[in-house]
């Protein structure tokens, strides 16, 4: 049997899974397109964005402080208040050609301080660890205008992120380092699977994915990004593939030796920017219709620790870019880090709820109903409000 | 119980994967013949497997030939020679960790796939998942091992408060979690520091602490507040590591040691006790009595409950074992005995979806395939997605469905299944296998699957891809 036939054979015996597809549209009828970057283990938002213009700043980071841009080694200039990390180049870029929002001061609804919880809330969109088994970016899919084309949305990697569990078809991808299967066999698989709901449905998306993918020579060890974002760039690019696609990053949990405009975390930022420069490049002409929002589960402590590293912390840093974005600018409200704004006397305080950036980014780029925002994908978000024109109109 | 599953359940989902003729050993009686598996000590791992004191030892030695090597070619840039000692010295780490995760890696394999006590092996698992370190740190890659033969196998069938307090102690968690770093702020050394005037403050680091309640004792939501874990930081500050030279000279090179110059001084009230000054009984004493918290008792037994029983565990099989838990004083033993005892542990044929170690294991047991010689024992864990002692994070693998089942996670499964198939060819009979390694589970449609299949590669695989082997 031929693959693409055997595919479609498998997609009806799943009981339509591949059926239930979502696209989105804009006026111009060009689809939205929408990539999340999870940074997991807790950005240090001070370090990555950080404040020079805040007098307290210096003495909070030591040695570690960035200087203010102009000399080599000095934070690349965004608004004279703010700057990024010197790694950041492609950021900056963005940033000049009016591309790149960065977000500062903002938190999602968690309050503790653990990762795995952090992470959790920062998925699952509502006040509490474990309040739902499903992700928010899910059941906006669900909640999307709908059309007959294109299955809503991809992970990149072996298993789907909580964030992107739910009612909603989706489907996961990583490169294989084995050979196909053989096609006999996979039929026979595909029968043994009839009765199994799971095992089924989860056969009919590997194969429909494997069909988009574009697999691609192992990447250098200096850009571990680069081979993601060229693989969620070949889904993205597809006319009738899926239009939302997110993948993790890992490494962010720099309790010790963090560094400074060089070290742990500068080379982990300078990694994440060359795999979004390669995002644009390969998405082409699609990046104008593209959203990439960068978030971490919460920030680190303002000043250095014992041990020249940053402990878990609250409010941090985002980023929003892509030619869909408004860009160009910084959205925070600053809460100052002198010792009586930190929150608990340790941390950046939150002045901005993260999920009314994901409402308005939603319902501006993807077109979710606000009925929708408010009730299934953010339940107990009405004291975030809805943040308008992230994206161009 | 439903009797003819007992066997399946046993051997499957409490041990490891019934290797043929295993369920004919435990006949109908699972309990039994688990139970008996945890009389007499703890086995310990075969081979020439060194001690992680030697290896930490020799690694910290070659750090600090990096580092001086580093500084000779920074002091003389551009002569080729010092540049290219420093680069080979660089290279001597991964050339002393590597192997020694490769034997470690193996003889771990080895032992899982041969005993014939499969449930101490899966508990060991378990321990080593809920005291998680990870090779993302280099010099973990020479340590997980050992620190899981040393902290953690001893202990599986002793008293949780005995395996917290390895635990804690060894230089692969101190290392891992920054607690060899962390410095009293008033501590001896810290004063000293700033009557010279350093200009670099030095203090604690609170991320073992953190880890401890929040991961390894009383869970998230246990009751503890942001102080709590700054204090016990602080408790804990002096809890390092042995080494010949550097800031933290003195002890035994790569033991444990404590150093009271970095030990935070004073009475100390953490978790609603006050704990008096008695440097390291301090720590221990505040861990002693952390492992006897009832919300300990109740993290634990949820996270048993949810590897042996469902993803989202009974609430009775839970208090159970809490119960037991707490009974008992924190005895392990006594805590297996109520799993056992758990009706709900034997309700469900196939509650659980294998994790990809769980699915290459039970592959190994039931196809009796060799373990080869070199760096090929890793490659199924790699491919498969949960490379040996690499959780990535200190809360370990997850441990539910979802976290496995993805869709292209299925299909590695399933090619790395076409690959054994194929490599084994006509040398195992599939068909005959299917009974004894999956015993009452076996449907009709595997059955006839695998009696229908082209060839005995085909066979083989049909039968690793099945979905009653898929799950446990």
């Amino acid at each position: 049997m031929h693959r693409r036939q055997f595919l479609s054979v498998t997609a009806l015996a799943a009981g339509g899974a591949l059926l239930t597809r979502v696209a989105f549209a804009r006026a111009d009828e060009r689809p939205s397109r929408f990539v999340l970057v999870i940074l997991r283990g807790a950005l240090d938002g001070l370090a990555a964005v950080p404040p020079y213009g805040d007098r307290d700043y210096p003495g909070l980071r030591r040695e570690f402080a960035l200087r203010a841009p102009g000399e080599h080694g000095a934070a690349l200039p965004l608004d004279g208040f703010f700057g990024l990390h010197p790694s950041l180049v492609f950021l900056q870029q963005c940033y000049s050609e009016r591309e790149l929002i960065v977000l500062h001061a903002l938190a999602s609804p968690y309050r503790e301080r653990s990762h795995f919880d952090g992470q959790d809330v920062l998925e699952n969109g509502g006040l509490r660890p474990h309040a739902s088994q499903s992700g928010w970016l899910n059941r906006a899919l669900a909640a999307a205008p709908a059309t007959a084309r294109g299955e809503a949305g991809v992970a990149l990697g072996q298993n789907v992120p909580l964030v992107m569990r739910g009612p909603a078809a989706v489907t996961s991808w990583s490169p294989s380092r084995l050979s196909a299967l053989d096609e006999d066999t996979l039929a026979r698989i595909a029968d043994l699977y009839a009765t199994d709901k799971l095992l089924s449905t989860r056969l009919a998306d590997a194969l429909a994915a494997d069909a988009l993918a574009k697999p691609q020579p192992a990447q250098a060890k200096r850009a571990p990004y680069a081979e993601v974002a060229r693989a969620a760039a070949g889904f993205l690019r597809q006319e009738d593939g899926p239009k939302v696609a997110v993948f993790d990053t890992n490494g962010w949990d720099t309790h010790a030796n963090e560094g400074g405009a060089e070290g742990q975390l500068a080379g982990r930022l300078a990694a994440l920017d060359v795999g979004l420069a390669t995002l644009r490049q390969e998405l082409g002409p699609v990046w104008r219709d593209t959203a990439v929002l960068l978030v971490t589960e919460f920030g680190r402590t303002a000043a250095i620790n014992g041990t020249r590293g940053t402990d878990h912390g609250t409010a941090t840093a985002a980023f929003l870019l892509g030619g869909a974005v408004a860009g160009g600018r910084v959205i925070a409200d600053w809460p100052g880090l002198a010792a009586r704004h930190l929150y608990q006397g340790r941390d950046l305080a939150p002045t901005l709820d993260l999920r009314s950036v994901l409402k308005g980014l939603l319902a501006e780029h993807l077109s979710v109903p606000s009925r929708a925002l408010e009730q299934a994908v953010f339940p107990d978000s009405t004291a975030a409000k809805l943040l308008r024109g992230l994206v161009r109109a | 119980m439903r009797e003819p599953f007992a066997s399946a359940i046993a051997a499957n989902r409490f041990g490891l994967g019934a290797r043929p003729g295993e369920l004919a050993t435990i006949g109908d009686n699972g309990p039994d013949w688990l139970r008996a598996q945890l009389l007499g000590g703890a086995p310990a791992l075969a081979g020439d497997l060194r001690p992680s004191q030697l290896i930490l030892r020799e690694a910290l030695q070659l750090q600090r030939e990096i580092q001086a090597a580093r500084k000779a070619a920074g002091n003389t840039p551009g002569a080729k020679g010092t540049q290219v000692a420093a680069d080979n010295a660089q290279q001597k780490l991964p050339q002393l960790l590597r192997p020694i995760y490769v034997a470690e890696v193996t003889a771990r394999l080895s032992w899982a796939v041969s005993t014939d006590r499969p449930f101490i092996e899966r508990l060991t698992q378990f321990w080593t998942n809920h005291f998680a370190v990870s090779i993302d740190k280099q010099f973990l890659t020479g340590l997980a091992g050992s620190f899981e033969r040393e902290a953690i196998r001893p202990h599986v069938l002793g008293n949780f408060s005995d395996l917290l307090l390895a635990v804690e102690t060894h230089p692969a968690m101190l290392l891992y979690l920054d607690n060899h770093l962390s410095v009293g702020p008033h501590s001896p050394a810290a004063l000293r520091l700033e009557r010279r005037g350093g200009a670099r403050r030095i203090g604690i680091n609170e991320n073992l602490a953190r880890e401890i309640l929040e991961l390894h004792t009383l869970g998230v939501g246990g009751g503890y507040t942001q102080k709590d874990v700054t204090t016990f930081a602080e408790v804990i500050t002096g809890w390092s590591i042995g080494a010949q030279g550097g800031p933290f000279a003195g002890g035994e090179p790569g033991r444990f040691v404590f150093r009271p110059e970095l030990h935070e001084p004073g009475a100390k009230v953490a978790l609603g006790r006050r704990y008096r000054d008695d440097g390291l009984g301090q720590g221990v004493a505040v861990l002693r009595d952390v492992a006897r918290e009832r919300a300990t008792a109740r993290f634990i037994a949820t996270k048993l409950a949810r590897h042996f029983v469902a993803d989202d565990p009974p609430p009775a099989a839970v208090e159970r074992l809490a119960n037991a838990f707490a009974k008992s004083g924190g005895d392990l033993p006594a805590v297996y005995r109520a799993l056992i005892d758990s009706p709900d542990a034997w309700a469900q044929p196939l509650a659980k979806y294998k994790t990809p170690s769980d699915y290459v294991i039970s592959s190994y047991r039931g196809l009796s395939l060799p373990v080869d010689a070199g760096h090929a024992p890793l490659a199924p864990f790699e491919v498969l997605g949960q490379r040996a002692w690499q959780p990535g994070s200190p809360a370990g693998w997850p441990d539910r469905s979802p976290d496995w089942d993805g869709a292209s996670a299925l299909i590695q499964r399933l090619q790395w299944a076409e690959a054994v198939g194929g490599r084994l060819g006509n040398h195992r009979d599939a068909m005959q296998l299917a009974p004894q390694l999956l015993g009452a589970n076996l449907s009709d449609a595997t059955r006839a699957a695998v009696a229908h299949a082209a060839s005995a590669a085909q066979g083989i695989t049909l039968l690793l891809a099945a979905p009653e082997f898929m799950r446990r």
